[in-house]
This record gives C-alpha cells, structure tokens and sequence, in this order.
C-alpha cells in the first residue's frame, strides 16, 4: 500500500522486463485499472466528501469487476444501492409506505432509496439519460447530507451522506449525465479499452480501506499543497470550486490510505490528476505565459506584455497589498516546483478527446455542456405534469393516486367500521374512494432553424434566426418548448445550438456566428433530419425552419456544382418529408431574383414544407410563424 | 444533516450576502433571486443566513407562528388566540423559520391538507398546515428554484401576491396567513425562470466564480477547516456571527427612522424612467432597499451612493426583456446610473429635477 500514489510506476519494471511492442499497449492498460482501483479505494475512504465517480463505460465484465471491487473496498454492511434511471420519485425521495399503512391505519413512511444508501454508495444505472430534475434531487440531498421529504401528507428528515456512482453508457457525440452532477463527483474514469482478462486486481484490502477511513478525519493539508492545487486549477482554467475542494478531499483520502496523518505531495499530484484534468477547459499556457493566464485564468487575449521575466515565480501572488507578501513569495516559490510539477501532471492526464477539443479550442464539451432542459420523463409511467386529481378506477393507464384515495376514504372510517361489513381493522377503502393523477400531455415542440449561413445575406440572416431563437426562448417557458439551431456554409453544416431551453446558453452559443461561403442545402438538411429524429426519440416534436434562398450550390459530398447540389438538395429534401417532419420553409430570397425563388419553391415542395416568402425576415416575423405552428397544450 | 457554515466565513460574494442582508432587515424589500454558476456558494449562504436572523415573539401553540402584539382573534385555522382582550394569550420567542422547499415536494405539502394520520386513526376532519405555514413570517427557500415544477410554482405566486393561503380541498375550508420572504437560487444553465416567478422577487443578484486565485485558495482553506472540525470552526466564527446579528436588529430598529430625502426619491423616479421599468414596484423596492442598506450602514439618512450601491439588484430583473439587445441587464442598469447619478466617483451634485 506504500505504492498507492505511484502505483503506475512499480508496474513499469514488469513491462519492460517483456520489452515487446505490443506490451505498451499492455502498460497503458494497467495504469488505467491502476486508476480506477485508485478511485475505488479513495471513494471507499469517502464516498460522501469526494461525491463519488463518473464511469463511462457500456456494461462489460471490466465494469462488473470494477463495481465489485468498489463494493469490496467499501467493505460489508454498508449500503450499496441501484438506482434505475425508471426510478420514480416516491422511490427516490420516499414517501408513504402503502402496505404497511394500510395494515396499520395510520401512515407510514418508506424510505426512499436517497436515504437507504446513507454511509454507503448509490449506483445511477445509465445517468446519460437522467433528467435534471431528477439530478437536481441527488445533488441537493448531497450538499445536504440530507433528504427533506414534504411528500404524500409526510414531513420527515433523513440524514444521508453517500457517494455517487454515475454509470454513464452515451455514446461519443451524445451528451452525458447532467452537469450539475458531474460537477459534485471528484472522479472521472473511461473503463473502455481495458480487456477483461487483463489482470484487474485491487490496490488495497477493505481492512486498509477501514483503518485508512478512521484516520482520516485527523489527515491535515497543508497550506502550500492547497494552493498548488487552486493554481493548478486556474491553469488548466476550471470555474466551479468545487474542482479544488474535491481535489483537497481526494489528497486527504489518498494521505489516509497511505497510513499518513499529512498530505504530501504524491497525495497532492495524485488528486491534481484524478479530480482536475479532467476537468480541463484549457491548455496550461507555456511556463512564460503562465504568469498572466493564472490572473485571468480563460486565455486573455491582448496582455502578454512583461511576460519575459525568467525569474518570476509563475505564481507571483496577486495581492500587492499585503506588507508580508515577501515572506508569502518566499513560501510560494518554494512551492513553484510542486506546482510545475502537478500542472504538468494533471495536463499529461487530460483524457485524449479532450486533449483534442482543447487543441482545436473548442473547450470541454462538458464544460461547454449544460443540461439543455431535459425533458425524458423520469418514469415511464408518467406522462406530461400532474394537474390534479379526479375520481375514477384505476387502470387502463390511468395511475392511482394513493395519498388522495386514502384522504377520501378517511372521513368514512368510523361508519364503515360501524356498519361492520369487513371484519379486519385497517383502513377500509371501497371502489368510491379510487382518484386517480390527471396529467397534462405536454406538446412539447423543439424548433430546429436550420440557417443558410452562406454568401453575403448570411450575416444579416444569421442575425434575424438568432434574433427569432432568443424571441422564441425568451416565452416558450410556459410550453417547455426547445429551439435548436443549424447553420450551412462553404461545405459543411453545423449544429450550433443543440436543442435548449436556456437562452442563457443560447446567447452564448449564438454570440459568434460565421457566415460566407457556399450552399451546400442538401447537408443543412440532413443535419437538421439528424437533430429531428434525435428529437422524436426523446418524445417531442420537431418542427424544421429553414431559411434559405434554396440556392444550393455545394453538394452532399462537398463538391461545387449547382446541379448535383440541386438534386442532393431535393433529395434531403424528400428524405424530411419521407421521415413526416413538419417543415416551413422561409425564402429569404429578394423579390427580383425570380430564380431563386423557384429553386425555393421546389425545395419547399420536395420537403411537403409551407413556403413563406419573407425577403426581409425579421425576428419577430420568423418567430410568430413559428409560434402559429405550435399547437398549445393539450389535455390528455 | 450537515451543520450549516457561518455566514461571516463566506468569502467574497458581497452582492449576495448583502442582498440577503437587506431582506433579514427589511422583509418588505420582497425577496431575493440568486443566479449563478455552480459551486458559487449559493445555497450555502441562504443557509447560513438563517442562523443570523434574530428570534421573533410567537403566539404559543399557533401553527402560523403569529405575533401576539397584532389583531385580535385567530389569524388562521387552529390559532388559539381569543377575540378581544389579548392579556392571556401566552407567547414565547422563536427563531425566525427559514424554510426549506425541496424539489420533488407535493401539492398537499405545500399549502396543507387534511390531516391523514387523525383522519384515519380518530375519523376526524383536522386541517394540517403545510410549508406555506411554517413559513409564515419567515423566509422560504427554494433551491434550483427554476427546476420546480409549473403546479408548484402556480401555489406559490398565489400565496407570495395575497400574503395568505386558501386552502379548498378534501371537504376543508382554510384560510390562513402565509407571509413569507422568498429566497430562490438555480444555475440560469438548466433552464429559466418563469417571468411571473421572476416578477416576485424584490432583488436579484448574479454571482460568478471567483477568479482570483488568493480568493480561491481561502475558500477551499475554510471550507476545509470547517469540514474537518465544524464545531471548532463556528466556535472560531461565533465573535463575527454575533456581531453581524448585531448589527440586523440594529437596522431593524433603526430602519424606521432612516430618512429618505426629496433629492433620492428623484433620482430613484429618474433612474427608473431611465430604464423604462414598468409599474411603481421597482421605485419603490429601491427606496426600501437603500433605506435597509443605510440601516445597516448605521447611517442616518439615505445617500445616492446607498441608491447607487443597491440600484443593480433592485432593478436589473426588472428590465422589459429585449432578446434582441446583447448587452445584459446589469450593465443596462450600470449605463443608467452612471446617466443619471453621474459616474461612480460622486453623485451628480444638484438637478433634484421634478421628473416623478
């Protein structure tokens, strides 16, 4: 156990022993499970100051062993709950125990699963499709240590604290769990690529893992070590705090399991690259720059003046005013060794597509990601909001609503017990009582402008189909409708704003939006028929605005050249209308251009989609078409 | 649960804290929205606000918690107060409710229902208060508050507008006080605000992450040492706890003899027409609101710095939404005060103008 925070390197000596090529490969997979035995242990010293873990990996024997070893580390008696992603509320939170209420003719309560897991972990079984409510519920009984249950007639607290184990099985390009959660879980870990019969064996016993728990709360960190690792945070230029507090945590931890009542700097480096790389949303700047980048921590754009300075310590403290700072420069640049060595730690584990996205400058998805509003239903069983409810047999698809059946059965206990028609003593309910939840069928509509952003109209077009999302968002509140946003240029199509119903985001998003080039239509909407069915999937319905001249003159395959633009366009065209999207098609074309008005026409026609000439679309105009073709709420 | 960390230990966020400060002395002020990204410490200074909140005089065994030294006769449904002569009615101190309401809460919770427990066991028909009441001359707390659910948020706005709640359901008849401070947070990210929840809070307030490392590093300092040993930590607190209490019953006693001169009101009158914000309720939240932040600051009348200092949070979400302008809300507000209060070195001397 002495190897716990250099683990990766006692394994190097067996591979090179073997010196074979393909032994690289064989290496870099054990400093992976090395890792996630690593996170396992820590968790189990933790779960509830570190949060817990987000796995990306399908369902494999690798996973299973993994989550056997968590559960061995965490040792016997402590809970270890699933959660369904089906999980209703009631089983979440808790809530009235119908069984035993029931039988006892007064209310009780049942734990809900939040609850269970206190002292232990609680498993979230394909957390890419939690919604955020549902996350939002985790997370505040989180930084609670608490579930607050106002449900069903009940008033109850129940202390909790647990580490979460967020299963996330999304694809490459999906989005995965909520942010909000994300952001409360110390660890990330990608479990694919290792084989399962690869040697996956655990770092420490659940005897060290006890002892390492009881030490813990008197394990100490240092002043220069928690700074490194805010430092090293700026650097990699993390926003949310939480980054640095988990990272303290996980040092704790780590110092804990090694048998130390003090963080050293192994512990330190360890948590640096555990909780922060991932978190990465940029590149450290070259040493030299490093100065300015830690002061303004996204990458300024215009200071890089006085940057030459070799002998500056890179984390000259920004705090002139303090008469002692000589002392605290002394004390940190001690300390600048440390941090050098943590930043370039934590930079060599970024994983590799974030290390990509970061060199293309396009920033973490998952920090770019925000939860989008999702709307997946939390169980399957319920269907738009409850509004209430009637009286009526149950069935049928209709749910029984138990607090209210028995709310309407209660007044008539004493008469019933009197007339003595049924002989136990519980609570006696006849048909009469039944109510049953109404729900209001959400039409809940996502609207996906698709945007020629091409040749010298785009930026004035640009302008009013942003203009027209911000006006559509700023009052879809109320219908919980989505907008999306795809724009096509020079010889490809771009998402630019995946359905959302936070216009904070959509600003931000639609803030730099490039035009020019070629039309290449056929793409634009394909790209859009790709948003649409991913839109059907979750249950909403599409509705395709595409503003363009219907000019096309890029094909499918990139290539100019009006007439295979033209038929590839018709075909995307028919393939929308083939898949029954509603589509309108606005022509931003001029009045005198008689051409591209026909080629409009055409398009429209191909599509099944409502043409409507709008030479100068404006926002509002684009945006009460739209809104004329949104049906309102109705009840189902 | 967790012990809650000391409101005097936050470090930085003074917007926010002052907000909640205004509303723990001026309840009147009408609630406050905090927005902002995660790990700000949203929730956390809510929290911890509601240790600071001095104790109020309640009528014993009212389950609204009201004061005895107003009215006659029961203010709702099961208080116990007679008509006429108050002299018997027995009273005690309590510490002002914050209250919690968490997501996932049901209706019947939320303004009470009948009580199931007495229905099923006695066959009685009793009503049993829900949040609404307990939150009854005290704050309401709603985390992620842009995440509750629409039916949710229908019974709030009803309560927050009449300061009472009704209650017409499973044969009962119910009315009762419910006069609460609103407190929301959430992360503008997962969603938005409805404009009638919006419309309710009297400030809102807009926090970001700290960017300077020194900052950050205290932050995780305390925030550690608190985790490790929270006792020891409120005990290191407790000297800057009492002195904030303090100074919130001083400003509530001092608030009513603040004066607001002619010259504030016109430049509030002015600031709010500069900004086209409907209605009186933004002129007015800015008078109250810079009449509780000079009652904190000891002060005895109102200053334009005072109006100057509050005028963002009382009026930025107030601004008619323009989707179409980029510039966000708070510097509209900023361009506007600097227009009519000059730029921020001094109040432009003189041109108390008759524009309200």
């Amino acid at each position: 156990m002495a190897n716990a925070s250099n683990a990766p390197a006692t394994d190097a000596p067996d591979a090179a022993a073997m010196a074979a090529a393909g032994d690289d490969a064989a290496e870099a997979r054990a400093a992976v499970w090395t890792d996630a035995a690593m996170i396992a242990a820590l968790i189990a010293v933790d779960p509830a100051g570190l949060g817990g873990v987000h796995i990306k990996a399908w369902p494999s024997p690798v996973r299973h062993r993994w989550l056997d070893l968590m559960k061995e580390m965490m040792g016997p008696g402590r809970p270890f709950r699933w959660v369904p992603v089906s999980a209703p509320e009631s089983r979440l939170l808790g809530g009235l125990d119908l069984t035993a209420t029931l039988e006892a003719g007064r209310p009780m309560v049942a734990k809900g699963l939040l609850a269970e897991a206190d002292g232990g972990v609680l498993v979230a079984t394909m957390a890419e499709r939690m919604a955020t409510e549902t996350a939002a519920r985790i997370t505040q009984t989180m930084d609670r240590g608490a579930v607050t249950l106002e449900r069903d007639g009940l008033t109850r607290q129940f202390d909790t604290r647990f580490g979460l184990i967020a299963l996330d099985e999304s694809d490459t390009d999906e989005d995965g769990p909520p942010a909000a959660l994300l952001d409360r879980l110390a660890f990330s870990l990608t479990l694919e690529g290792l084989r399962h019969d690869d040697d996956l064996p655990a770092l420490f016993l659940a005897e060290e893992v006890a002892a390492a728990r009881q030490r813990l709360p008197k394990v100490t960190i240092g002043d220069p070590h928690v700074e490194a690792l805010c430092r090293t945070a700026a650097a990699l230029a993390i926003g949310s705090i939480r980054a640095e507090l988990l990272a303290v945590r996980a040092a704790c931890a780590s110092a804990a399991l090694d048998g130390r009542r003090e963080v050293d700097e192994d512990d330190a480096l360890l948590a640096a690259r555990l909780v922060l790389s991932h978190r990465a949303r940029a590149l450290p700047a070259p040493p030299q720059q490093q100065d300015d980048d830690e002061q303004q921590p996204p990458p300024p754009p215009e200071d890089d003046a006085q940057t030459d300075e070799p002998e500056t310590p890179p984390d000259l403290p920004d705090q002139p005013d303090e008469p002692e700072a000589d002392t605290d420069r002394d004390d940190l640049a001690d300390n600048a060794g440390e941090e050098d060595r943590m930043v370039d730690a934590a930079q060599a584990a970024i994983p590799q597509d974030l290390l990509n996205r970061l060199i293309a400058g396009q920033g973490a998805r998952a920090a770019n990601r925000s939860a989008k509003g999702k709307q997946k239903k939390i169980a399957g069983a319920r269907r738009g909001r409850p509004t209430g409810t009637r009286r009526g047999m149950p069935g049928g698809g209709e749910r029984l609503n138990v607090i209210e059946t028995l709310r309407s059965a209660a007044p008539w206990q004493p008469l019933r017990r009197a007339q003595g028609q049924v002989a136990h003593d519980g609570v006696q309910v006849r048909a009469d009582d039944f109510r049953i939840t109404k729900f209001k069928q959400r039409a809940e509509t996502t609207s996906i402008f698709v945007v020629d952003a091409s040749g010298s109209a785009a930026l004035a077009r640009l302008a009013e189909a942003k203009g027209a999302v911000e006006i559509l968002l700023a009052d879809c509140y109320v219908r919980r409708d989505e907008v999306a946003l795809v724009a096509f240029r020079g010889t490809k199509a771009d998402v630019l704003l995946p359905p959302t119903r936070s216009s904070a985001r959509a600003k931000r998003s639609l803030s730099a939006l490039p035009g020019g080039g070629g039309t290449p239509l056929a793409l634009g909407l394909d790209a859009a028929l790709g948003v649409a069915e991913g839109e059907r999937r979750r249950g909403r319905r599409p509705i395709v605005v595409v503003l363009s001249d219907g000019g096309a003159n890029i094909d499918r395959a990139g290539a100019a050249g009006r007439a295979q633009a033209k038929e590839d366009a018709l075909k995307s065209a028919q393939a929308m209308r083939a898949a029954g999207v509603q589509a309108l098609f606005v022509d931003t074309s001029e009045r005198g251009r008689m051409r591209g008005k026909a080629l409009a026409r055409e398009v429209a026609a191909a599509m099944g989609a409502e043409y409507l000439p709008l030479p100068a679309a404006d926002a509002r105009a684009l945006s009460t078409a739209v809104r004329a073709r949104t049906p309102a709420d109705a009840d189902g | 649960m967790k012990p809650t960390f000391p409101f005097s230990a936050l470090v930085g966020q003074q917007e926010m804290t002052q907000a909640l400060m205004i509303a723990a002395v001026d309840p009147a002020v009408g609630g406050v929205l905090i927005l902002g990204d995660r790990g700000t410490g949203k929730s956390t200074a809510v929290r911890a606000l509601a240790r600071l909140l001095p104790e109020v005089r309640v009528t014993e065994g009212c389950p609204y918690g009201c004061d005895p030294a107003k009215g006659s006769g029961p203010c709702g449904e099961g208080c116990p107060r007679p008509e006429g002569d108050q002299s018997e009615v027995k009273s005690h101190m309590k510490p002002v409710p914050v209250v919690d309401l968490p997501l996932g809460v049901t209706e019947d919770r939320v303004v009470g229902a009948l009580d199931l427990e007495r229905a099923l066991t006695k066959g009685e028909k009793a009503f049993e208060p829900g949040l609404l009441a307990r939150a009854n001359r005290g704050f309401l707390y709603i985390d992620e508050v842009n995440l509750l659910e629409d039916h949710i948020v229908d019974l709030l706005l009803d309560a927050a507008a009449s300061g009472e709640t009704v209650v017409e359901r499973e044969g009962l008849s119910v009315r009762h006080p419910s006069k609460f401070v609103l407190i929301g947070s959430g992360n503008p990210e997962e969603g938005d605000l409805r404009p009638q929840m919006l419309d309710r809070f009297g400030l809102s307030v807009e926090v970001g992450t700290p960017g300077e490392i020194a900052t950050r590093v205290e932050v995780v300092r305390r925030r550690d040492a608190f985790e490790r040993d929270p006792e020891a930590f409120l005990d290191r607190w407790a000297d800057e706890e009492k002195a904030l209490r303090a100074r919130i019953v001083a400003a509530q006693g001092h608030i009513g003899s603040v004066q607001v001169p002619d010259e504030v009101l016109a430049k509030a009158a002015e600031l709010c027409m500069e900004l086209g914000t409907d209605g009186l309720r933004g002129e007015l939240t800015l008078i109250r609101t810079s009449r509780a932040l000079a009652a904190l600051d000891a002060a005895p009348a109102v200053t334009l710095d005072h109006l100057r200092r509050v005028a963002p949070m009382a009026l930025a979400h107030r601004l008619r939404r323009d989707p179409l302008d980029e510039t966000g809300s708070g510097a509209r507000v900023g361009r506007a005060i600097d227009t009519v209060l000059g730029p921020a070195a001094a109040g432009a001397p003189g041109s108390a103008q008759a524009v309200g």
